[in-house]
């Protein structure tokens, strides 16, 4: 395997130091605050755990947990397949395919919140084209008014969004796949599906690691496109973790408790994506021994 | 199993004007029903896209392909029954050894004990029946070619297996064993089987006809005997054998052969008029001759190694600064030094007359 | 059968395409519209066409150097990802060492951790620092999340890279720098022109950070953008057209990078 040397630490020190920079110090200071009662810049009281208790008996949070997991579960159902079957259709040569890549690209290049002010227009059954065109087909859409559709309407916007990052890391990995397999396939008489299922899924599998893992955490921070689309409504319906977050450290200035909160949420991602992480490595790798064959 | 026919050509541009623009120039042959055949040559010569034409990955930009005289050029690999080997080992990672064996046999509705029969029977050919329930994606470069070689050899019904130089990355001391391997696997199958190699040795130990290739031409088709004999090419003689041919340009006339003003022939009916040629003969039938006798070159050796079974005599026409002669000389007679004076001997019943690269005589 | 299933995968392909460029599309048409007619009327296409808010701005100096200091802390944030993330992906992907497997957890940790925890020590530490309202503090700030990308993606393309290359450049006598940028590079475009999208794209959308540590000199785009939103109610023409300039820059450069995309990468480790 790889050899052993430790002065592999030399190469890595400069992108430990400058994630440290940015990572470290700004942490120690959530957590500073989390254990404290901040009462004016001068007045603080250590309060131990008190804060994390309090976070934990939330009712709104745990909405907001639920909501949240909902939102990014589905986000990884929609996204992810529908990010492969675009990569599968994509032009692997020529003009067209550098056209698709950037019609696919443009998407992603677009400011969070310009995307968010798009969707509010782009929905409104008066004067955007997908809330008429929805009215013209008889539905009573309505994105402000109706938890379910504002729910949907994120989602979609999610899915516009950003299944072009899955779908470009699916594109780059599929090109990556030499010849001699597709040809090996068509001479061993497989289908189409079985050149999907044996050749392109298998090697596909590290990007769609980098895929699904990107895609769960920034869905699991989603912030700025629902807030503009929604303001979190109507009611809570599309409040997610971290616009409940802001609406704590920003709106109602609890430093403690937004503390405790950040992290109880940063342990939350960890945590999720560690076992996401772990599960598809093992998916990917598990030995077939004992399996049936012949 | 199947005879292959093939009278084609493949051209890089949709209106091909120069040679340059084929991949294949035009050629007709044929591979007969349970034959071992090689298509021999370097790199770029046009051998894996005639390997293509075969198999139906690659459609001939003019002319057919016919399988027992049914013309198949429009057919998949798979309508065609092919099977292929590729320089590096393509194996399905997903799957166990078994299965990858097995996955050809069950795209085509195999039934379950006959897939079994038979990869069972190709482990035990190949020496996988350990390995069989190993997930393959862990093994090593030669057992992963070994799977590949097992899938292209699962089918009994192929009309031909095709090997596109599937001993590049075996370790040599792997190679000789799986080229026999593959070798007895042909006489126990009786399989149609064409191997791309450019490895000369392993063309001529696997094959019984070989067809040599250069510049998208095949230059000849033979056995190893007729490649070493009798070359039609200067081509083949300069590709096969080690060292190859020599070459020496020649001037025929009215009162025979001559190289570099000195006489060496007789006139001859096959070699009439005046001429430019080229003679060539291998090292290993030029011999030490006495001075001045006649069909015999004075040279100087310029380097004299030894090469083990034999000694390889380097030698220059004349003072040295002529052209280039190559002798195998037995260890048993004498042998001689460099900067020496020797007369050689080139012209004899192996020798062979070449005008525009082509034998003549 | 192939021509049909063909088919069929290039009408998925133009739906798709059809519903990625519909709200874009959106966008263009609202940004040659009056403010009037985008909030009074559904048109397909602009009724009372103007070039009204593109030159608000272009005349406008907020507007445009918004722009540019983008441009600026965008392109420091890419050169520095790339270049502190080249060695240390060429070490994952070439060496164990203590702990090796942690730190690259670890810097993946780094890209979870949700920017609205960080706003409040960040502002209190680029303050500390004195570099608020500098192209540097942006620049920085958004090494938290696109490092550990760079690092990610790199080392996928490294590790399909075979390790015989590296041994017979150390036998013939390159030293490690010379074989890392003249040889190692070179065979890793590919993947340096994908990280290099990732990074220029991840920075370049991102407004919480971006907004909390400028204020003046530095601000960006994505920060000049929320001031269309006003007591007298939003300026949706100049957003939609500050939102259509947005997408140039970038769209530059996958152009730049689509060979690079397409040529592919297999990932070696993850």
């Amino acid at each position: 395997m790889k050899p052993v040397n430790q002065k592999a630490w030399l190469l890595i020190l400069p992108v430990v130091l400058c994630v440290a920079f940015s990572a470290i110090l700004p942490l120690m200071t959530v957590v500073n605050y989390s254990v404290q009662d901040i009462i004016s810049p001068e007045r603080r009281v250590f309060v131990g755990t008190e804060w994390f208790k309090a976070v934990m008996r939330d009712d709104d949070l745990q909405g907001a947990l639920l909501r949240q997991m909902g939102f990014s579960i589905s986000v990884l159902l929609v996204e992810i397949p529908l990010g492969i079957a675009l990569a599968l259709s994509m032009p692997a040569k020529g003009w067209k395919s550098s056209a698709v890549l950037v019609l696919v690209a443009i998407s992603l290049l677009i400011p969070w919140n310009v995307v968010g002010t798009i969707w509010q227009i782009y929905g409104r059954t008066d004067i955007g084209l997908l809330g008429a065109t929805l009215a013209k087909l008889g539905f009573e859409y309505s994105y402000t008014g109706n938890a379910t559709h504002a729910w949907l309407t994120v989602l979609l916007m999610d899915v516009w969004h950003w299944t072009p990052l899955v779908a470009l890391l699916c594109y780059a990995g599929l090109r990556a796949i030499p010849d001699a397999y597709y040809q090996a396939a068509s001479i061993d008489g497989a289908s189409k599906f079985a050149v999907f299922r044996y050749i392109q899924l298998p090697k596909l599998r590290g990007v769609l690691m980098i895929a699904v893992l990107l895609r769960f955490m920034d869905s699991f921070m989603i912030y700025t496109e629902p807030f503009v689309l929604t303001g979190g409504g109507p009611g809570n319906a599309t409040t997610f973790l971290s616009q409940y977050l802001t609406q704590k450290a920003v709106g109602q200035f609890d430093l403690g408790p937004a503390a405790a909160f950040s992290l109880i949420y940063f342990l939350i991602i960890l945590l999720l994506c560690f076992i996401l992480y772990n599960w598809m490595q093992r998916v990917g790798t598990r030995d077939n021994s004992g399996g049936n064959h012949g | 199993m199947a005879r292959i026919d093939l009278e084609l050509a493949h051209a890089y541009k949709p209106h091909p004007q120069r040679d340059e623009d084929y991949a294949l120039l035009p050629l007709k042959m044929t591979f007969n029903d349970g034959g071992a055949y090689a298509l021999l040559g370097p790199s770029g010569c046009g051998k894996t896209t005639l390997l293509n034409i075969v198999s139906g990955l690659v459609k001939p930009s003019q002319g057919g392909v016919k399988f027992d005289g049914a013309d198949v050029t429009g057919r998949t690999p798979q309508q065609r029954n092919i099977a292929q080997v590729f320089q590096f080992p393509v194996i399905y990672d997903t799957m166990t050894v078994a299965e990858n064996l097995a996955f050809p046999l069950r795209n085509r509705g195999v039934a379950a004990d006959k897939i079994k029969q038979r990869v069972g029977k190709i482990a035990e050919m190949l020496e996988l029946n350990g390995q069989l329930n190993m997930r393959s994606a862990g093994l090593a470069a030669d057992a992963k070619q070994k799977i590949s070689l097992g899938r292209g050899l699962v089918r009994e019904d192929v009309s031909a297996v095709l090997f596109d130089e599937p001993l590049t990355v075996i370790d040599p001391h792997l190679k000789w064993q799986l080229r026999r391997k593959l070798k007895q696997i042909h006489q126990e199958l009786k399989l149609t089987l064409i191997y791309v190699t450019h490895d000369q040795v392993e063309a001529l130990t696997f094959a019984e006809q070989v067809v040599v290739m250069t510049r998208g031409r095949a230059v000849q088709i033979g056995s190893a005997s007729a490649l070493f004999e009798k070359p039609q090419h200067t081509f083949v003689g300069h590709f096969i054998g080690s060292p190859g041919m020599n070459f020496l340009a020649a001037q025929v006339n009215a009162s025979g052969v001559s190289i570099a003003g000195k006489r060496v022939m007789e006139a001859n009916l096959k070699l009439n008029g005046d001429d430019a040629i080229t003679l060539g003969v291998r090292p290993e039938y030029v011999t030490l001759a006495a001075p001045e006798t006649f069909g015999a070159l004075p040279a100087t050796v310029t380097q004299a190694q030894d090469i083990g079974t034999y000694w390889l005599i380097t030698a220059h026409v004349g003072n040295g600064d002529g052209a280039l002669i190559r002798a195998r000389l037995n260890p048993e007679q004498n042998i001689p030094h460099v900067d020496e004076v020797v007369w050689l001997n080139i012209v004899g019943q192996h020798t062979c007359f070449y005008r525009n690269e082509e034998l003549i005589a | 059968m192939d021509e049909r299933r063909f088919k069929k995968r290039t009408i998925f392909l133009i739906l798709y395409l059809v519903f990625a460029i519909l709200p874009v599309y959106w966008m263009i048409n609202m940004s040659f519209k009056t403010n009037e007619e985008i909030l009074s009327t559904f048109s397909l296409w602009p009724q009372h066409f103007t070039w009204a808010h593109y030159k608000t701005i272009f005349t406008d100096e907020s507007w445009y150097s918004g722009y540019i200091n983008s441009m600026i802390y965008v392109a420091i944030n890419t050169v520095i990802s790339l270049a502190v993330a080249l060695p240390a992906a060429y070490a994952f992907s070439r060496y164990s060492f203590l702990g090796d497997k942690h730190v690259f957890f670890w810097l993946l940790t780094n890209r979870m951790t949700p920017p609205a925890v960080f706003l409040l020590p960040f502002f209190q530490l680029y303050t500390t620092l004195g570099l608020m309202d500098t192209h540097v503090a942006v620049a920085l700030a958004h090494l938290l999340f696109n490092v550990p990308l760079a690092v990610w993606i790199l080392e996928g393309f490294m590790s399909g890279i075979p390790r015989e290359i590296d041994e017979t450049a150390y036998i013939d006598g390159y030293s490690f720098p010379r074989f890392f940028l003249t040889i190692f590079v070179p065979l890793i475009k590919a993947g340096i022109g994908v990280a290099a999208f990732f990074c220029f794209m991840f920075s370049w959308v991102e407004l919480l950070m971006a907004r909390t540590l400028t204020s003046v000199d530095a601000k960006p785009i994505v920060a000049v953008m929320t001031r269309t939103v006003s007591a007298s109610g939003m300026d949706w023409g100049v957003l939609a057209a500050a939102g259509v300039l947005t997408i140039v820059p970038g769209a530059i450069v996958i152009w730049f990078v689509r060979h690079y995309i397409a040529k592919g990468f297999a990932m070696g480790r993850v």
